[in-house]
């Protein structure tokens, strides 16, 4: 089979390209197969360790923003503030986080959540979960999910002129929104 | 079943000659990293949340007997030695970050040797499934099975836009880890597995050497496993991880059969020494086991030996390692030479026992 992008060359590997438009398979020669680096996995020196990956994911932020405060520091340069931001359930400074490389609890998770966002787009090219959800600590995401799973039966439904199934998807959704509505705290005036 | 048999059986199910494309693909594992709220994770945890989360998971296993129709073996860090706790890792039962403390370290084992829960690993659960051959999703269905057990009880550490909360950022979101190990004797002796080895991270997947390091890959067995958690579907990455997996399993057979063509004399030449070897040899080193082995197996695979069955494969893979048999010695102090005398006396056995019939 001849490489799907360039057409010349006998091809190699198959890559699944798993996108927002959903996956793509594409047949590829050794030469264009290269110029994918990036896509799925930004990092691609070869033979590094999940540990060395790390190291210099956590190295970068910090040094980035020394960049910033770059005013004449002859000594160590300071610590950003954020270093000193420290996890209330576990005492976990963020600094710790940055020597270790671990995390210490699920609320240090919150409390540094903006500072490890990036770092989680750096290591997995997104920082937004997208598969199962718990039932007890999804809180409103499962509830969400249902309803968008409803939307689109209820739509395939209409295109079908199935006008029954359609109504009694309508009606689930609305007693699930009214659910999430009291999930999410939010005191209804009088709906409706 | 008593430790004892759980450290001397060389038959793993999840190791077995019977599942899908196995031939290529000796086993998957699904692993799920999941915590417990607030709880801090077990790097930082005092003694006394170690042993909550202990009991967490204990109290919760009579239901998770009863749910998968199986018995679980308790097996207690603390109590082990460390020879003991070598062996379990050889038979992948637990893992090399889980023997770092002994306290309230506690494995859950099937009976039938598939499923192990780790408790207070890097994580408070690490739940890992196995199966013999490529499958994945039968192994993910039990792994989330037990996973749902778990949750219908106790609160799960897990945020809305970052997914299941792991100690190790690099498990967070799905906290899934796919992995296959695969028999590649075709691609390393047509010198094509370093451009999938090279390929890929660029598909999201790792692949290294099972035995060896990555200079130097023994027995020709890999493991590939998927590299991000975060940002797609258990679905998503199964599936990407499978298709690789075929691909490679394609590959591998074409790079088999073109030995088995152009190659014809030298290709059983080399089998049937490394079967004499095998057979007959009064000291075997591990890595001479290990390579040899994989001539053997290949030659079984393609039917250039009929005399032994595909079984022996996992029985030698597993009884020939060191420390296995260290422990059936009984005798953490064998010498090498000593050890290497032991492990050719296996390996005969277990050939003598795999004998096909004469048909
Ligand atoms: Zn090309
Ligand atoms: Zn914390």
């Amino acid at each position: 089979m001849l490489c799907d992008d360039c057409g010349r060359n006998e091809a190699v590997v198959q890559i699944t390209l798993l996108g927002p438009e959903g996956r793509v398979e594409k047949h590829l020669c050794q030469h264009c197969a290269a110029n994918y680096g990036g896509y799925l996995f930004p990092t691609q020196r070869k033979d590094m360790s999940v540990n060395d990956f790390l190291k210099g994911v956590f190295n970068y932020a910090p040094e980035e923003e020394q960049k910033d405060d770059q005013t004449a520091e002859q000594e160590r340069p300071q610590a950003p503030r954020e270093d000193e931001l420290v996890c209330p359930n576990c005492g976990m400074s963020y600094h710790d986080f940055l020597q270790t490389g671990k995390i210490g609890c699920s609320v240090c998770y919150a409390t540094f959540r903006r500072q490890l966002e990036p770092i989680l787009r750096r290591i997995h090219g997104s920082s937004t979960h997208s598969g199962k959800i718990p039932h007890r600590t999804g809180g409103t995401l499962e509830t969400k999910h249902q309803i968008n799973l409803l939307r689109a039966r209820q739509q395939e439904a209409v295109e079908q002129e199935n006008y029954e199934l359609a109504a009694e998807c309508r009606d689930r959704i609305r007693a699930l929104e009214q659910q999430l509505a009291l999930q999410e705290g939010g005191v209804q005036h009088g709906a409706e | 079943m008593a430790l004892n048999d759980l450290l001397t059986g060389d038959a793993l199910a999840w190791l077995g000659t019977e599942g899908t494309d196995s031939d290529v693909v000796l086993s998957s594992r699904i692993r799920l990293a999941r915590n417990f709220r607030q709880i801090p994770f077990p790097n930082r945890a005092d003694i006394s949340q170690l042993g909550e989360v202990q009991a967490q998971v204990e109290q919760m296993l009579p239901g998770l007997e009863q749910g998968l129709g199986c018995g679980f073996d308790r097996v207690d860090m603390e109590r082990l030695t460390p020879l003991q706790k070598e062996v379990l890792i050889e038979k992948n039962l637990i893992s090399r970050n889980f023997l770092r403390q002994p306290q309230h370290r506690v494995a859950f084992i099937s009976e039938d040797q598939c499923v192990s829960l780790m408790v207070n690993e890097e994580d408070h659960l690490r739940i890992q499934c196995m199966a013999p051959g490529l499958d994945l999703e039968k192994t993910f269905a039990v792994a989330s099975q037990i996973d749902d057990w778990f949750e219908s009880q106790l609160d799960i550490a897990f945020d809305e836009k970052m997914g299941y909360l792991t100690s190790c950022p690099t498990n967070l979101g799905t906290g899934l880890r796919a992995s296959v190990i695969l028999h590649l004797p075709g691609l390393v002796a047509t010198r094509n597995i370093s451009s999938i080895v090279n390929i890929s991270p660029q598909l999201g997947l790792a692949v290294r050497p099972y035995f060896g390091d990555d200079k130097e890959s023994i027995g020709c067995l890999y493991q590939i496993a998927n590299q991000l958690t975060l940002g797609f579907s258990e679905e998503e990455l199964l599936g990407n991880l499978k298709s690789a997996v075929q691909e490679i399993v394609a590959h591998e057979r074409e790079a088999r059969k073109a030995l088995s063509v152009y190659m014809k004399d030298s290709l059983e030449d080399d089998v049937w020494r490394a079967y004499g070897i095998l057979r007959y040899a009064r000291s075997l080193s591990e890595k001479e086991t290990l390579t040899l082995l994989s001539k053997v197996r290949l030659g079984i695979d393609l039917r250039i030996i009929g005399e032994v069955t595909a079984q022996c494969f996992p029985q030698i893979l597993i009884g020939s390692r060191r420390s296995y048999l260290q422990n059936l010695a009984a005798n953490e102090n064998l010498s090498k030479n000593e050890i290497d005398r032991l492990r050719a006396e296996r390996v005969r056995a277990v050939l003598q026992q795999c004998s096909a019939p004469k048909g």
